[in-house]
C-alpha cells in the first residue's frame, strides 16, 4: 500500500486542463480576454499622451475654466462648462428615463397580457437599434418645434423655479431637448435592464408579500424593486455610459455655445464634451487645438470610465447584501 | 385577541397529544360547499366540502397532483392570481364567502396567513424587519413592535435561538429557522387561520419536529389547515384529516374525511386504507 501512494503534495491545476483541445480553447480565451484589456489600455495611453500639450499650455484652468479662443497665444481654452454640460445633459435624460423605463418595465413584467409584452419588448429593442443619426434628425425637425412649445408652458406655469427661468425667449436648441433625445435613447437600454431583473424576483417572494395581504405597489415596493435595485441602477448606468459620450444626437439639437450653462435647462444655448469635439473637429485650426481636442477627449473617457467602476461598485455592493 | 395568548408556548407534552387529539367539535371556522376549481380549462377539483373547525389542526393528504395545494390557495385567494383561474362553489370563512363581490382579497389574506412549502423569508430584511413586514406590506397599524417580535417569535419557538441577533439578515438562519420566522412573520399581523402547504418537507428531521410542536400549541389560537405527504405527520399534528384524490382523467376530490384516529384507525374506503398504509401514492 505505502509504496503505491504518494506522500508529496501535488498540484492538480495543471492536471485539471489537461486535455489538449481545452489547453487551447483556455489559451485562446485568455488571450482574447486580454486583447480587449490592451485596446483600452491603447486608447487610454494615447489620449493621456496627446493630452500632455493641453495641460503644458492650459494648466489646471483646462478643467477649471470655459472657453475655446484659439486665436490667443497661448490659446486660452478651458472644457470645464462642457464637461459640465454633459453631465446635465445626461442628468436631464435619467430624469426623464428612468421613471419610464422602469414603470414601462412593471407594466411588462407585472401587469401586461405575456403576448402583449413580448410585443413590447421587441419593439423596445427596436427603438434601440434606430441610428442616433436618425434621432437626431428627427428631433431637429420634429422634436426641436414641438419641444419648444412644452418648454413655453413650463415657463409659463413653472417659471417661478430657476430652472425653468427663460430671459431670451428662445426655446430652441435647449439643454432639456437635447436632454429629451438622450432620455429616447436611454429608455430601451434601462428598460430592457430592469424587466430582465424584474422578471426574475424569486416567486417565492412575490407568493410571501401576496399571502401577507400585498397589494402589487407595496410588493413592488418592499420587494421586487429593493430585490432588483442592484441591476436596475445598473441599468441605468449603462444608459447613462451611453448618455455621456452620445455625439450626434446632441449635436443635430444643441445650440453649442462656449459658456457654462448652470442651470437654465430651458435657455437657448448648452453644450457637451462630444459635441465640442465633433464641432471644432472640422475646422480645427492647427496640431496645437487637435491636441486640446484629444485632451477633452481624454477627460470625456475618464468621466464614463468613472461612471462604469461607480456603477460596478454600487451593483456588486447591493448584490452582497441580498445574499 | 391578545397578542399575549402566544406565551408560554414551549412547554409542549408529546405524550399529550393522543389525548388531545381530539378536541370537541367547536364552532365552525372555515368550509368550503361544492368548491370546484379550473386552471384554464382543465378541472383540477371537483364538489370539495369540508369545514374547518375553530382552533383545530386538519391535515389534508393525498398523492401528489390531487389537488391538495390547489385547494388551500383558494382558501386565501391566492389561486385567482394564476392567470386562467377559475372557481365554483362557494369558501365561507365566519360565514360569508370570500369570493362575495364586495370581500376585499387583501384583508382575507390578513386573516387567513399562509406557509409555504420552501421557507421564503425577505433575504434583504433582518430577522426583526421580516416578523414586521406583514405588517409594513399591508399597512396595518400595531403598537409594540418589540413584543410584538418577542411574542410571536416565541409561539414558533425561535425566540431563544434569535433573540441576541434580531438585526441579523435573516438569510444566515438555518432551513428550519427560516421557516420558522415565515410562521412568526404570519402570525404577526393575527391571523384567525394558518394555512400550511407541506412546511416541512424541505427540512430536516429535529426542525420537522420542532414546527410540528409549534403546530400543536398555535392550534390552541388559530385554526390550522396543513397540507402534508408524511403520514406520521399528519397523525401527529392533527385532529381532523381529509383525503384528496385525483383518479386518472378525473379532477381531485375528497375521498373521505373525519377524525385523524378514524382516517388512520378505521378508514371506510378501501382506498384510503390503502393510501395510508402506504400501498400507493
Amino acid at each position: 500500500m505505502a509504496d503505491v501512494s504518494q506522500v508529496e503534495r501535488r498540484d492538480l491545476q495543471s492536471a485539471a486542463t489537461s486535455h489538449r483541445g481545452d489547453r487551447v480553447f483556455t489559451r485562446t480565451v485568455t488571450g482574447a480576454a486580454f486583447t480587449s484589456l490592451a485596446v483600452l489600455a491603447g486608447i487610454a495611453i494615447f489620449l493621456g499622451i496627446q493630452s500632455i500639450p493641453a495641460f503644458q499650455t492650459q494648466g489646471l484652468s483646462f478643467l477649471t475654466t470655459t472657453g475655446w479662443d484659439i486665436n490667443t497665444d497661448p490659446p486660452t481654452v478651458g472644457i470645464f462648462g462642457m464637461l459640465y454640460g454633459s453631465v446635465l445633459l445626461a442628468f436631464i435624460g435619467l430624469v426623464i428615463a428612468v421613471p419610464a423605463a422602469v414603470l414601462l418595465a412593471v407594466f411588462m413584467v407585472f401587469i401586461s397580457p405575456p403576448r402583449l409584452s413580448r410585443v413590447l419588448t421587441n419593439l423596445i429593442d427596436l427603438m434601440a437599434a434606430i441610428p442616433s443619426v436618425i434621432l437626431g434628425l428627427w428631433a431637429f425637425y420634429i422634436l426641436n418645434p414641438t419641444a419648444e412649445q412644452w418648454q413655453v408652458l413650463l415657463n409659463k406655469y413653472l417659471g417661478w423655479i430657476p430652472i425653468f427661468e427663460n430671459t431670451s425667449g428662445n426655446f430652441l436648441g435647449t439643454p432639456f431637448i437635447a436632454g429629451f433625445v438622450l432620455a429616447i435613447m436611454m429608455i430601451p437600454i434601462i428598460t430592457a435592464v430592469t424587466r430582465e431583473v424584474l422578471s426574475r424576483t424569486p416567486p417565492d417572494l412575490i407568493n410571501a408579500s401576496e399571502a401577507l395581504g400585498c397589494s402589487l405597489w407595496t410588493m413592488l415596493r418592499y420587494v421586487a424593486l429593493p430585490y432588483g435595485r442592484g441591476g436596475i441602477v445598473g441599468g441605468i448606468m449603462l444608459g447613462l455610459g451611453r448618455a455621456l459620450g452620445e455625439t450626434i444626437a446632441v449635436f443635430f439639437v444643441l445650440k453649442i455655445v462656449f459658456e457654462t450653462n448652470w442651470d437654465k435647462i430651458i435657455e437657448s444655448g448648452g453644450g457637451s464634451v462630444a459635441t465640442l469635439i465633433v464641432s471644432r473637429f472640422g475646422e480645427v485650426s492647427g496640431p496645437l487645438e487637435l491636441q486640446l481636442l484629444l485632451a477633452a477627449g481624454f477627460f470625456l473617457f475618464i468621466m464614463t470610465l468613472i461612471v462604469n467602476v461607480v456603477a460596478n461598485l454600487i451593483v456588486s455592493r447591493t448584490g452582497r447584501l441580498q445574499k | 385577541m391578545s397578542t399575549t395568548e402566544y406565551e408560554g408556548v414551549m412547554e409542549l407534552d408529546i405524550e399529550g397529544i393522543e389525548q388531545s387529539a381530539l378536541h370537541q367539535v367547536g364552532p365552525t371556522e372555515m368550509e368550503t360547499r361544492d368548491l370546484s376549481v379550473w386552471f384554464g380549462h382543465r378541472k383540477v377539483l371537483e364538489g370539495v366540502n369540508i369545514s374547518f373547525p375553530k382552533q383545530t389542526v386538519t391535515a389534508l393528504i393525498g398523492p401528489s397532483g390531487c389537488g391538495k395545494s390547489t385547494f388551500i390557495r383558494t382558501l386565501n385567494r391566492l389561486h385567482e392570481l394564476i392567470p386562467g383561474a377559475a372557481l365554483a362553489g362557494a369558501v365561507l370563512y365566519e360565514g360569508q364567502d370570500i369570493y362575495d363581490g364586495d370581500v376585499d382579497p387583501v384583508h382575507i389574506r390578513l386573516k387567513i396567513g399562509m406557509v409555504f412549502q420552501k421557507p421564503n423569508p425577505f433575504p434583504s430584511m433582518t430577522i426583526r424587519g421580516n416578523v414586521l413586514s406583514g405588517l409594513k406590506l399591508s399597512g396595518m397599524k400595531r403598537d409594540n413592535h418589540d413584543d410584538i417580535v418577542e411574542q410571536t417569535l416565541t409561539a414558533a419557538g425561535l425566540w431563544n435561538e434569535v433573540k441576541d441577533r434580531l438585526g441579523n439578515a435573516a438569510g444566515d438562519l438555518s432551513g428550519g429557522q427560516q421557516q420558522r420566522l415565515v410562521i412568526a412573520r404570519a402570525l404577526a399581523v393575527q391571523p384567525h387561520v394558518l394555512l400550511m402547504d407541506e412546511p416541512c418537507s424541505a427540512l430536516d428531521p429535529a426542525s420537522t419536529l420542532k414546527i410540528e410542536e409549534t403546530i400543536r400549541e398555535l392550534s390552541k389560537e388559530v385554526t390550522i389547515i396543513i397540507v402534508t405527504h408524511n403520514m406520521q405527520q399528519a397523525v401527529r399534528v392533527s385532529d381532523y384529516t381529509a383525503f384528496f384524490l385525483a383518479e386518472e382523467g378525473s379532477p381531485g376530490h375528497v375521498v373521505e374525511q373525519g377524525a385523524t384516529t378514524e382516517i388512520f384507525g378505521n378508514p371506510q374506503e378501501q382506498r384510503t386504507l390503502d393510501y395510508v398504509n402506504g400501498r400507493f401514492g
